[in-house]
C-alpha cells in the first residue's frame, strides 16, 4: 500500500510543493519504497513462520518443564523443573521405543542405500530412453499417501489369504524350497517377532526410490569424459564404480545418509497406521518413539512428558548427525592421506 | 572382462532392475485390482490377478462407512488453498531475498531455512495447542495456513528468481514508474512459471498426503481429509477390503495421474531442494 501512495506522491504532488528540498521532504513523509518493499514482501512468510514454527517450538520447550494435563486448561500448568526429563529417561517404554525406532531405521535404511547407489549407477550408465520411466516407477511410493500405502500393505500382509503368505506357499512348492513354508501362516503385523521387519520392508519400499533419485542427480554432475577415459584405460564397470563414482559421490552419500537418519528416527506414520492398537504392535513390539510421544500426549493427556520425549528424541537425532559428520570427515581425511 | 561377459552382466542388470520395478509397482497394481473385487473374491484361492467388476459396489459400501465425497472435497479444498497460499507467500519472500538488498537479509534468510530442519514430530504437540488457542481445531485452515510457511519454497523461489530474472528488467520497470508491488505482480510473477509449477506440484502432493497435522487437528469425520477418513476403514472389525482398496485407489489416483505427466520436473524440484539447501 505505502509504495502505491508514494508513487502518486512522486508524480503529482512533489514537483510543485517540495521543490526546494525534493529528496529530504519526500524521505520524511514516506520512506523510500525500495527500502520498505523487501520487508513488506517477506512479512507474510515470517508472520506464518513466527506463528506456526517458532512459537510452537518455544512453547513445546516451555511445556517440557511443566506438568500439565490437557483437560485442566491453561491455568493447570505447573513448573516441575527437570522431572519430566528424569521420568522419561527412567521410563522403560521410552528406551524400548528408541530401540524399536533404531532397529527399524537401520534395517530399512541400510538396504536402501546398498541398493539405491548401484541402481542409480546402473540407470545412469546403461539406460537411455527408459530411464525416466523406470526411475518414476521406483519413485512412485515416495509421493503416495502413507495411509494408502499402509492399507495396501495390511491387505498384502494379512494372515490367511494375504498375497505375501500366498507367495511364500507358492515359492515353497518349487523343488527344494519346501523348507521355507512355515507351519502356520505368518501373522506378520501381530506377531511380536515379525512386526519390526514387516514395517521395515514398507519403509524400504517407500524410500528406496527417493535415495536412487538423489544419487542419480549427483551422478549426472559427473562429466561423461571421466567414464570414457576410464573405459579406454580398460576399467571394468565395477572399477569405474569403485574408483570414480564412489569418491565423487561422497558428499551425496553423506547427505542421503543424513536424511535417512533424520527420517528414520522420526518413524511415525507407517507403524502408526500399519500396526494394531495405533502403532503399539503386540507388547509394544512396534512402538516407535514418535508414536510413543503421540500416545503420551493424545491418549494419556500428559503434554509435559510428551514434550520431554520429543526434545530427547531431537537431541538423539542431533547427536547422531554429529557422529555421522565426524565419521564422514574422518573417512575424508584417510582418503586424502592415501 | 571380455566383451561377452560384460554384455551378459549388463543384461542380468537389466533383468534385475526391471524385476525390481515390477516389485515396486505391484502393491499399486494389487490395490487397483482389489478395488474392483468384493472382499470374498479378494480372499479366495487363487486370489484375483486381473480386474473385476465390483468397483461401483465397493464405492457404494465405502460411502456407508465414511462421508467419502465430503472427505474428498476437503482434501481438494485444503490442497488447492495450501498450494496457492504457498506460491504467493514464498514467491514474495523469494523475490525479496533475490532482488533487494536490506538489513539483516542474510540472517533472515538463514532463519527462514531453519524451517526446513524442524522435524514434524517436534511441532506436533505445540501445533495442536496453537490451533487450540486460535480456535482452529477441526477447521481446514489449521492445515493450509501453517502449510504455507514452506521454507523449501522460499529457497527454491530465491534460487529461481536470482538465476532467471535479470535485475535490469526490474530496474527498467522501476524507471518506467512501476510501483514495487506492481513490479512483483505484473513483471516478475508471470515469469516464474516453471518455478511456480514445480513448487505447486510439491505443495499439492504434500498437502494431499498430509496425515500428521490432520490427525492432530481434525476431530470429526465430516471434516476429515481423505487420509484420515481412510484410516477409519482400517479396523480389525471391519473386513470390507474391497471398499478399503477402492477408497485408497481413489485417493492415490489423482497423484498417479499428476505424476505420470510431471515426474521429471517434480523429481528435479524435490532433489534440488534437498541437495542445494
Amino acid at each position: 500500500m505505502s509504495d502505491l501512495m508514494s508513487q502518486s506522491e512522486a508524480s503529482v504532488l512533489e514537483p510543485r510543493e517540495a521543490l526546494p528540498f525534493p529528496a529530504a521532504g519526500r524521505r520524511r513523509l514516506f520512506a523510500d519504497p525500495r527500502k520498505v518493499a523487501p520487508y513488506f514482501f517477506i512479512a507474510p512468510f515470517f508472520l506464518l513462520f513466527a506463528a506456526f514454527i517458532a512459537f510452537p517450538l518455544l512453547f513445546s520447550l516451555f511445556l517440557s518443564f511443566q506438568s500439565w494435563d490437557a483437560t485442566s486448561g491453561l491455568s493447570g500448568m505447573k513448573w516441575v523443573g527437570l522431572s519430566n526429563f528424569t521420568f522419561t529417561l527412567t521410563d522403560h517404554w521410552f528406551w524400548k521405543s528408541l530401540y524399536n525406532t533404531a532397529y527399524m531405521a537401520i534395517t530399512s535404511g541400510v538396504p536402501q542405500h546398498l541398493i539405491a547407489l548401484p541402481l542409480a549407477f546402473f540407470l545412469q550408465t546403461c539406460f537411455r530412453r527408459w530411464r525416466n520411466f523406470v526411475v518414476g516407477l521406483y519413485f512412485l511410493p515416495f509421493i503416495t499417501s502413507s495411509v494408502a500405502i499402509a492399507l495396501i500393505f495390511s491387505s498384502l500382509y494379512s494372515t490367511d489369504f494375504g498375497m505375501i503368505n500366498l507367495a511364500i506357499s507358492e515359492i515353497a512348492k518349487l523343488p527344494g524350497l519346501h523348507w521355507i513354508q512355515p507351519d502356520h501362516h505368518i501373522d506378520w503385523l501381530y506377531n511380536a517377532t515379525t512386526v519390526k521387519p514387516s514395517v521395515s520392508v514398507v519403509i524400504f519400499w517407500r524410500y528406496v526410490g527417493w535415495n536412487t533419485v538423489l544419487y542419480l542427480s549427483a551422478l549426472q554432475t559427473i562429466p561423461g569424459e571421466l567414464y570414457e577415459a576410464a573405459k579406454i584405460d580398460g576399467a571394468s564397470g565395477w572399477q569405474q564404480f569403485r574408483l570414480i563414482v564412489l569418491p565423487l559421490l561422497k558428499p551425496m552419500i553423506f547427505l542421503a545418509v543424513t536424511l535417512s537418519i533424520i527420517g528414520g528416527l522420526q518413524l511415525f506414520e507407517e507403524p502408526f497406521i500399519l500396526l494394531p492398537n495405533e502403532g503399539m504392535g503386540t507388547g509394544q513390539s512396534g512402538l516407535t518413539t514418535a508414536v510413543y510421544m503421540y500416545r503420551t500426549a493424545f491418549h494419556d493427556g500428559d503434554f509435559g512428558t510428551a514434550s520431554s520425549i520429543a526434545w530427547l528424541l531431537f537431541v538423539a537425532i542431533t547427536g547422531l548427525m554429529w557422529l555421522n559428520t565426524r565419521i564422514f570427515n574422518r573417512g575424508g581425511m584417510k582418503e586424502a592421506g592415501k | 572382462m571380455t566383451f561377452q561377459s560384460r554384455n551378459r552382466a549388463r543384461y542380468a542388470g537389466y533383468a534385475i532392475v526391471m524385476a525390481g520395478a515390477v516389485l515396486m509397482f505391484s502393491p499399486f497394481y494389487f490395490m487397483f485390482v482389489f478395488a474392483t473385487h468384493t472382499s470374498s473374491e479378494i480372499f479366495s484361492m487363487p486370489p484375483p490377478l486381473w480386474f473385476g467388476n465390483a468397483f461401483l459396489d465397493n464405492m457404494a459400501s465405502l460411502m456407508h462407512h465414511i462421508p467419502f465425497w465430503r472427505n474428498l472435497g476437503w482434501s481438494f479444498y485444503t490442497s488447492v488453498l495450501q498450494t496457492l497460499l504457498t506460491l504467493l507467500v514464498t514467491s514474495m519472500a523469494g523475490y525479496a531475498f533475490a532482488m533487494y538488498e536490506f538489513r539483516f537479509k542474510k540472517t533472515l534468510f538463514a532463519i527462514a531455512l531453519t524451517g526446513m530442519l524442524v522435524p514434524p514430530f517436534l511441532s506436533m504437540i505445540p501445533t495442536f495447542m496453537t490451533m487450540n488457542l486460535l480456535g482452529w481445531i477441526n477447521q481446514p485452515r489449521a492445515l493450509y495456513v501453517p502449510g504455507a510457511a514452506a521454507a523449501l519454497g522460499v529457497f527454491l523461489m530465491r534460487q529461481y528468481i536470482s538465476s532467471a530474472i535479470p535485475s535490469e528488467l526490474v530496474e527498467a520497470a522501476r524507471i518506467d514508474g512501476c510501483s514495487e508491488l506492481r513490479i512483483y505482480w505484473t513483471v516478475v510473477l508471470p515469469l516464474l512459471g516453471p518455478a511456480l509449477g514445480t513448487l505447486g506440484l510439491i505443495s499439492f502432493i504434500q498437502a494431499w498426503n498430509n496425515f500428521l497435522s490432520a490427525l492432530v487437528v481434525l476431530r470429526s469425520p465430516s471434516m476429515y481429509t481423505l487420509p484420515l477418513a481412510l484410516r477409519i476403514l482400517q479396523s480389525p472389525t471391519n473386513s470390507d477390503w474391497g471398499a478399503v482398496m477402492a477408497g485408497s485407489a481413489v485417493a492415490v489416483l489423482p497423484l498417479l495421474v499428476l505424476f505420470a505427466f510431471t515426474s521429471r520436473r517434480l523429481i528435479d524440484g524435490m532433489t534440488a531442494g534437498a541437495v542445494k539447501a
